[in-house]
C-alpha cells in the first residue's frame, strides 16, 4: 500500500476543512471497501480522513414523527442491535444483517456501502424501499437528496468535491405498511447478490394496496426504483395476482449483464421471483407475521 | 514516512508501538508486537484467518488500520489461554480433530469465542451463520462446529 496520511477529526467542521485543503482525500468509516482498495492499488490518497470520531455520523437517533436517523459511519451490527431499527424498520436488519459476515458487519457502514456504490449493495435497496433520505454535508452547506438518486452508475455516487454523507434518514411508516428485502446467492451466506430486491407496501383502511415501491439491486448499472411495479400495484387487493403483475414489471424493467455471478436471463427471472416473494413477505408483516426465509439477525 | 504513535490494551497489557497510517492491525500485530498467531490469509475481509475481538466486538484485522486502535481493547488468539490452561474452545478443537494444517484455526477460535461470549446458548444454525465469515480449506466445517457446540456445552456446564 502507497503511503498517506490519517486524520481523526472529531468534528464535521473540522472534516470538511480537511476535505477542501486542496490534498487528494478520502473518508474512512468501516474501512471494508476503502482500505482494500487502496492495498490493492485500485483508489488512492494522500490523506485518509476517518469519521468514526465525529458524532453526527455515529449516533443512530430516534425522530420525534417516529423516523430514524442513522449515522453514516455507525457500524452495521450496531443498526441492526437498534431496538427502534428491529421494532419499526426491519428491512434495514434483512438488508444490515446480510453484508459481508459477522467480522465485517462490526466495522461495514450503511454510508459506507452506499457511497461504494456497488449495483449490488444490499443496503441501497432496502433504503430505497424506505424512501431514506441522505443529509449531505459540504463547503456551501448542508442538502438533502433521496437515496434514489444517489447512485450514478457502478462505483460513481452523487457526492461532490468536498462533501461528505453525514446520516440516512429513514421516515416512520404508516399505520398498516411493511417492507422487505433479500437477495440471491449461490452459497448461504458471506456472498454478493446476484439479484436482490427491497419492497415497501402500505395498505388503505379498506385492505387495497395505497403505495408500494420495488426496488432492484445488481441487475443494472445502479440499484433501480421500479415505478412500473407501483403502478400495478396501487388500487389492487394485496395478493399473488397484484404481486405477480408487479414481478413481472420487475422482471421487465431489469437491464442486467452475464458475468461471473450470473446471467442475465438469470438475474431477469430472479427479479420477477424475488419481487414477488419479497412482496409476499412484506404482506406477512403488515399482518403481523414472519417472513419466510426469515432474517437471519431476527 | 512519519510514524504514528499508538496506545491500545492488547490481551490485558497496556501496550505502545509505532505505525505507519499505511499498516493494517494485522500487520502492526504479526510485525511490530510479534503476536504472529492471527494468520493472513486473504487479506481483503474474506477468510477470517485474522479475527481478533476489538472493543467487544469481532473484527479482521485486515481490515482495520493500526492507527485505528489508538484507546482500543484487543483480544488475539494469544489472549485466550489461561497461562498453560487452554481456553475450552481450544480443547474442544484437539479432542473432535477440528484442525488439519492450522492456518484457519486461531481465527475459528477467536471468532467462535466472540460468539459465544455474546451468545452462550448459540445452536448450530447459529454457530455455523457466525463462522461464515471464517474459511476452512482442508479439515470440513462438520467438525469445527462440532468443536464449538461441545466448548459452549462444557462452559455452560461451568456456570451451572
Amino acid at each position: 500500500m502507497h503511503a498517506f496520511d490519517y486524520a481523526r477529526p472529531g468534528s464535521l467542521a473540522e472534516a470538511l476543512a480537511l476535505a477542501g485543503n486542496g490534498r487528494q482525500v478520502l473518508f474512512l468509516a468501516g474501512g471494508t471497501d476503502v482500505i482494500i482498495q487502496l492495498r490493492e492499488g485500485r483508489r488512492s490518497c494522500d490523506l485518509l480522513v476517518d469519521l468514526k470520531h465525529i458524532p453526527e455520523l455515529t449516533r443512530i437517533t430516534e425522530l420525534p414523527d417516529g423516523g430514524l436517523e442513522i449515522g453514516a459511519a455507525a457500524p452495521l451490527a450496531e443498526v441492526y442491535e437498534h431496538p427502534q431499527v428491529r421494532s419499526s424498520f426491519p428491512a434495514l436488519v434483512d438488508a444490515a444483517g446480510i453484508i459481508g459476515g459477522i467480522a465485517i458487519q462490526s466495522r461495514a457502514t450503511l454510508g459506507g456501502n452506499l457511497c461504494n456504490a456497488s449495483p449490488a449493495a444490499d443496503a441501497s435497496p432496502a433504503l430505497m424501499a424506505l424512501s431514506a433520505t441522505l443529509r449531505i454535508a459540504g463547503p456551501a452547506g448542508e442538502r438533502q437528496l433521496p437515496v434514489a438518486d444517489f447512485f450514478l452508475g457502478p462505483g460513481r455516487n452523487a457526492l461532490q468535491p468536498g462533501e461528505i454523507l453525514v446520516a440516512i434518514r429513514i421516515p416512520a411508516l404508516p399505520p398498516r405498511a411493511g417492507a422487505f428485502y433479500h437477495r440471491f446467492i449461490p452459497r448461504n451466506e458471506m456472498d454478493i447478490a446476484v439479484a436482490s430486491s427491497g419492497v415497501y407496501l402500505a395498505l388503505d383502511g379498506d385492505g387495497r394496496i395505497a403505495d408500494a415501491r420495488v426496488a432492484l439491486g445488481a441487475v443494472a448499472p445502479t440499484p433501480i426504483l421500479v415505478p412500473a411495479a407501483r403502478e400495478a400495484l396501487v388500487g389492487r387487493e394485496p395478493g399473488i395476482e397484484a404481486f405477480e403483475a408487479a414481478g413481472e414489471a420487475a422482471r421487465a424493467a431489469a437491464l442486467p449483464i452475464d458475468d461471473m455471478r450470473g446471467s442475465a436471463a438469470q438475474r431477469r427471472h430472479l427479479s420477477r421471483v424475488l419481487t414477488v416473494r419479497a412482496l409476499e413477505n412484506a404482506l406477512r408483516r403488515i399482518r403481523g407475521g414472519q417472513p419466510a426465509g426469515g432474517s437471519h439477525q431476527s | 514516512m512519519k510514524r504514528t504513535r499508538v496506545q491500545a490494551r492488547i490481551n490485558g497489557e497496556d501496550r505502545d508501538f509505532l505505525c505507519e497510517p499505511r499498516q493494517s492491525l494485522l500487520e502492526v500485530l504479526r510485525e511490530e508486537l510479534g503476536l504472529t498467531g492471527s494468520k493472513e490469509g486473504c487479506n481483503n475481509g474474506n477468510c477470517g484467518a485474522c479475527s481478533i475481538i476489538m472493543n467487544g466486538r469481532l473484527v479482521n484485522a485486515c481490515c482495520v488500520l493500526g492507527v485505528e486502535a489508538e484507546g482500543a481493547d484487543i483480544t488475539t488468539i494469544e489472549g485466550i489461554a489461561r497461562g498453560d490452561r487452554l481456553h475450552p474452545l481450544q480443547q474442544a478443537f484437539l479432542e473432535e480433530a477440528a484442525l488439519q494444517c492450522g492456518i484457519c484455526t486461531p481465527g475459528f477460535i477467536v471468532s467462535a469465542r466472540a460468539l459465544l461470549d455474546r451468545e452462550p446458548d448459540a445452536d448450530e444454525h447459529r454457530i455455523r451463520f457466525w463462522l461464515s465469515g471464517n474459511l476452512c480449506r482442508c479439515t470440513g466445517y462438520d467438525k469445527i462446529i462440532r468443536a464449538v457446540q461441545r466448548a459452549a456445552t462444557r462452559l455452560q456446564e461451568a456456570q451451572a
